[in-house]
């Protein structure tokens, strides 16, 4: 397959090797330490609670926003996005 | 109105059936006022919103392969988003969840974090690349990239093992709320909610589902945030209670220690729980880290591998907006979730706090049981009193309450008028509906369309695929609603246990299948194969109501997809090893299915 392709694909990958990184962090390293979170305040929450009531969920749907505006970047470089 | 310029209209068109929803609201709550009795509330809000899901359902029949499959591939972003939230958020999210965290404290917001990050993997790994293959199904897609037909044939049987697990749990929610709202035994409420799922999906396929999910959506978050902003409001905890319920959280910190919280009960109720769990209290040490974790990843994982979500993505016009109509999609699940611990919180804090109206621990015994909505529900058998120490006091391990009530009672809990009441149980009936829809719809098309067209009868025509298409339907729905009438599971286990085996089965078939181009035909087959099989066989040996034995590692049964996803991602990458690399021209689709641009790689054959 020729190198606009691979090219396309290496920048698609590292993207979503960033992306599931930070998915990593705030789906379970964040819980792994929520007991000991949980003695610092955040907002009037202990914060192990907290991220898990609210905080890990706004991480996620700010990932997915930024990384599907990442992604269109990506395509339109490469030539490869959709014309509508 | 719905044919033609219907797609351009749609902000306008739902802007009108929002304020139409909100008027009949306004109007329920006049003739409250002009002393209609609450159960004719009850019945007029269910009855209501069927019709109109119904009414949109007639309205967007069709004989058209293309919109019967896929919605004519003209769902815009953010309308499939909400389409998605609504196929989504089952009876389990908006009946069960707030009740889970309420008894369940943090260990069970574990289903919190699985059910939105599994997004981030819908979005990165999953939705952009199947849109671009153009499949049908997911099964469409496992046939065609891997080929052959035991592949695809595979494909469906975990494809129909994971979804008519769900799907029977979603037909029990719907006969539970619609027995209650409209005083029906049980066993005919289930056949009820049937009929109003058939009469949705049946007739315009995808694009009747689309349409009608976007509807109970808007339904199910007023009824969802409705209860919470007021609730909030009246019990001072401020305007926007999800910014400022850590007082309440702390409060009833205090509250517990107050009761003296961890009191063993001494009386048992079937069914029916006391309140054990501190509230924002996290276990210390790894095992019950893991026990958080592993959950999520199972939750995860099952939903960037449920084909009834997948699906909604193939409705999208293009790549970039099946991407993005990913990230909207969790953007208005989280706002439903994000306020599930808040009802909790609040719900608890009416209860527990001795200074509020709504208080009811640590008061008189015989003035609780005086209370309407302790009496309407324990009539029921959904709740129970009992002063267990006879001091005439209630105590906190004297109050039994079934977690899955706790969402559709707390209007009553905090006083609200019963019009509420009515507007959750519409809002409970819509989120039930909107999910047994989708999974019906997945089952029926898979087997219509993998099975039956692409298997057995390759030159069936249109309109033979189509009545195949709904006759599967009807006879799926019946079988659910069956087994749903003979009350075998509780909601939240089976929901679990679909996610388990769909991740068991696909998850890494259909990962590897876009990332991995040396997966091959032998390697896809063997991980459907040994995933589906080693999971399910755990799930026998742990299963209480199986073989339960001691769990290893503390994979229970909530957790076997942990065991049936490792088995499948071995035993997918040492056979494709073992056996040859897929020949060029499926290189070659793979490069094609990893670019937004250029054909779908299934070519449009209508």
């Amino acid at each position: 397959m020729s190198s606009k392709y691979e090219a396309h694909w290496k920048d698609t990958s590292s993207l979503t090797m960033i992306t599931l990184l930070l998915w990593f962090f705030f789906s379970i390293v964040v819980h792994a330490f929520g007991s000991s979170l949980n003695s610092i305040s955040f907002l009037g929450f202990p914060l192990g609670y907290y991220m898990a009531a609210q905080g890990s969920l706004l991480a996620f749907v700010i990932i997915i926003f930024w990384s599907a505006g990442r992604q269109e970047k990506i395509d339109e470089k490469h030539g490869f996005d959709e014309k509508e | 109105m719905i044919q033609g310029k219907f797609v351009d209209n749609l902000p306008k068109v739902y802007g009108l059936y929002t304020g139409g929803f909100i008027v009949f609201i306004l109007i329920m709550a006049v003739f409250e006022a002009m002393g209609m009795s609450a159960s004719t509330i009850g019945i007029l809000f269910v009855a209501f919103t069927i019709f109109i899901y119904a009414a949109i359902g007639w309205l967007s029949r069709t004989m058209a392969v293309d919109a019967y499959y896929v919605a004519g591939r003209e769902v815009p972003t953010v309308f499939n988003g909400m389409a998605t939230a609504a196929d989504w958020m089952s009876g389990a999210s908006f009946v069960a969840m707030a009740g889970g965290i309420f008894f369940g404290g943090h260990p069970y917001m574990a289903f919190l974090t699985g059910w939105t990050g599994g997004y981030v993997l819908v979005a990165t790994l999953m939705a952009p690349y199947l849109r671009k293959f153009g499949c049908y199904t997911v099964p469409d897609f496992i046939g065609t990239r891997y080929g052959g037909n035991l592949t695809r044939f595979f494909a469906v049987v975990v494809l129909v093992i994971a979804s008519f697990t769900y799907v029977t749990a979603q037909i029990n929610a719907t006969g539970t709320i619609a027995s209650r709202a409209l005083q029906i035994p049980f066993e005919v409420g289930v056949w009820f909610g049937l009929l109003g799922i058939l009469l949705c999906s049946m007739l315009g396929g995808m694009r009747a589902v689309t349409w009608t999910q976007v509807a109970q959506y808007i339904v199910l978050i007023i009824a969802y945030l409705i209860p919470v902003f007021w609730i909030s409001n009246n019990l001072g905890v401020g305007l926007f209670p999800h910014l400022s319920y850590g007082s309440a959280v702390s409060r009833i910190t205090e509250l517990e220690a107050l009761h003296g919280l961890g009191m063993a009960a001494t009386e048992s109720f079937a069914g029916l729980q006391n309140l054990k769990v501190a509230h924002a209290f996290i276990p210390e040490g790894g095992a019950a880290a893991w026990k958080f974790i592993s959950l999520a990843i199972c939750m995860m994982l099952g939903t960037a591998s449920l084909p009834h979500i997948l699906m909604r993505y193939f409705t999208t016009p293009s790549v970039k907006s099946a991407r993005k109509s990913v990230a909207y999609s969790l953007l208005f699940i989280f706002i439903l979730y994000f306020s599930a611990p808040a009802l909790a919180t609040l719900s608890k804090l009416a209860m527990l706090d001795p200074e509020l109206a709504t208080g009811i621990i640590g008061k008189s015994f015989a003035d609780v049981s005086s209370l309407s909505w302790i009496q309407n529900w324990s009539n029921v058998g959904f709740l129970a009193i009992s002063d267990s120490n006879g001091d005439g006091i209630l105590q906190i391990n004297e109050f039994f309450l079934r977690p899955d009530v706790v969402v559709l009672a707390t209007p009553e809990i905090a006083g609200l008028p019963y019009v509420i009441s009515g507007l959750v149980a519409a809002g409970g009936m819509a989120a039930a509906m909107s999910t047994a829809d989708g999974l019906l719809l997945a089952i029926a098309n898979a087997l219509s369309h993998d099975m039956y067209y692409k298997i057995i009868d390759p030159l069936a025509d249109t309109k033979k695929r189509l009545i195949v298409a709904r006759v599967l339907l009807i006879v799926i729905g019946a079988l659910g609603a069956f087994i749903a009438s003979l009350k075998l599971t509780s909601i939240l286990g089976a929901v679990a246990w679909a996610f388990d085996f769909a991740m068991s089965g696909l998850f890494f078939p259909l990962v590897l299948g876009i990332w991995w181009k040396r997966a091959n035909r032998a390697g896809a087959l063997a991980g459907m194969f040994f995933g589906l099989v080693s999971g399910t066989a755990y799930l026998i040996y742990v299963a209480p109501a199986f073989m339960g034995n001691d769990p290893w590692m503390g994979i229970d049964n909530l957790r076997f997809g942990i065991i049936g996803a490792s088995v499948s991602l071995v035993a997918m990458v040492v056979v494709s090893l073992m056996t040859e690399e897929p020949d060029e021209a499926t290189q070659k689709m793979v490069d094609e299915t990893r670019v937004p641009a250029g054909q779908p790689i299934i070519a449009q054959k209508q």
